[in-house]
């Protein structure tokens, strides 16, 4: 309720134009990678391929995803191990 | 050999039909032989902001399904000699009507003849889209300086690239200088920035305009008008000219009106 009152009294805000900017950038980061289901289906793919030169990988369980949070958008991959490589630790 | 120029958005009501018919007016008026397609199926509009809906006869779907041939459907604009035409959307069919194929036939017959063929797309991603864009060789994006025009316009010019057409470019409708200058309306180059595309032109919100859809007179037609002035700016970039865009903010003044009274704009 105070909140709601802080907001209508408010004077000394930002220009609105730049909340909108900045909403339209994080929409379009989600609006572009989630558009087509290629799109990530390709980037998981490509993740597959660098981590099992270091790391043997449940392909099957690979999950990469768009995920909004509250002032950002983070791409996130979940990626099940099954073993590591004894060469990873060299790197 | 004409141009086929798809005047699209994703968002409905930001000004598609009136960039189509006031582009179409001011290319007519320079002398360039346009046709004005409503591709709207089920929604026609662009009849009546041109004046022209008591005129109508046959329509789009009366040509695709031969029950007219394509000359007998154009509606000559009598204001403009023989240089402005409109072919009518059916207003009883809706957009399945069509087919994308038969809308490129046909647009690709009218290109022969003519110089400019401007298509009011109906908005939205659906088969009207895919079909408005069926024969068009460029594309004119219609966007308002608002975050869910802009967010629809990014869908649309991204579907655009997807069907391969490589010419697309940004109109801006309806921006308010004194918004911009508060801070409080998104900017040319923030709107840009954001879609990283070509820019066309960009029009002034116009209280004149409803004064010309009245009259069914798009406003290229009104010297007082600064909508018809950015509009008349469009039609020459859109054959290559270079022209500068003009300020947005409405001059004041004593000299201003007195340029105003006597019809020389601003
Ligand atoms: N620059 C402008 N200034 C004032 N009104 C405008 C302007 N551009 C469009 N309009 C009005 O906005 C409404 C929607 O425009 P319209 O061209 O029909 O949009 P669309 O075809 O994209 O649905 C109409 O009433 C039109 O007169
Ligand atoms: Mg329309």
């Amino acid at each position: 309720m105070f909140d709601l009152l802080g907001k209508v009294f408010r004077r000394d805000e930002a220009p609105s134009k730049e909340i909108a900017k900045e909403r339209l950038r994080l929409v379009l980061v989600h609006d572009r990678a989630t558009v087509s289901p290629q799109f990530l289906e390709t980037i998981k793919e490509e993740v597959i391929g660098v981590i099992t030169e270091y790391m043997e990988i449940d392909h099957t369980g690979v999950e990469v995803s768009i995920h909004s949070l509250d002032k950002s958008v983070a791409l996130v991959a979940s990626i099940p191990i099954k073993r590591m490589k004894r060469t990873a630790k060299a790197v | 050999m004409g141009e086929v120029i798809v005047v699209t958005s994703g968002k409905g009501g930001v000004g598609k039909t009136t960039a189509a018919a006031n582009l179409g007016t001011a290319l007519a008026l320079n002398e360039h032989r346009v046709v004005l397609l409503d591709a709207d199926i089920g929604l026609r509009n662009l009849d009546v902001v041109m004046g022209l809906e008591n005129r109508i006869v046959f329509d789009l779907i009366d040509v695709s399904t031969g029950v007219c041939r394509l000359k007998q459907a154009l509606i000559r604009d009598k204001r403009f000699n023989e240089h402005l035409f409109l072919l009518p959307a059916a207003q009883t069919r809706d957009k399945t009507a069509v087919t994308p194929e038969q809308m490129k036939a046909i647009t690709d017959e009218i290109k022969a003849d003519y110089d400019y063929i401007l298509v009011d797309s109906p908005a939205g991603i659906e088969q009207g889209f895919r079909n408005a864009i069926a024969g068009a060789d460029r594309a004119i994006v219609v966007t308002t300086p608002e975050v869910s025009a802009v967010r629809d316009a990014d869908r649309i010019i991204g579907l655009l690239e997807a069907s391969e057409m490589t010419e697309v470019q940004l109109l801006i409708n309806r921006i308010r200088p004194g918004m911009v200058k508060r801070g409080d309306m998104m900017d040319i180059d923030d709107i840009i920035d954001i879609l990283a595309v070509d820019l066309i032109g960009a029009v002034p919100e116009d209280d004149r305009m409803l004064v010309a859809t009245n009259r069914g007179e798009p406003t290229v037609l009104d010297g007082m008008s600064r909508s018809g002035r950015a509009f008349r700016n469009i039609a020459r970039r859109i054959v290559g000219e270079q022209v500068p865009l003009m300020p947005l903010e409405a001059e004041t003044g004593f000299m201003a009106r007195v340029r105003h009274m006597f019809g020389f704009g601003s």
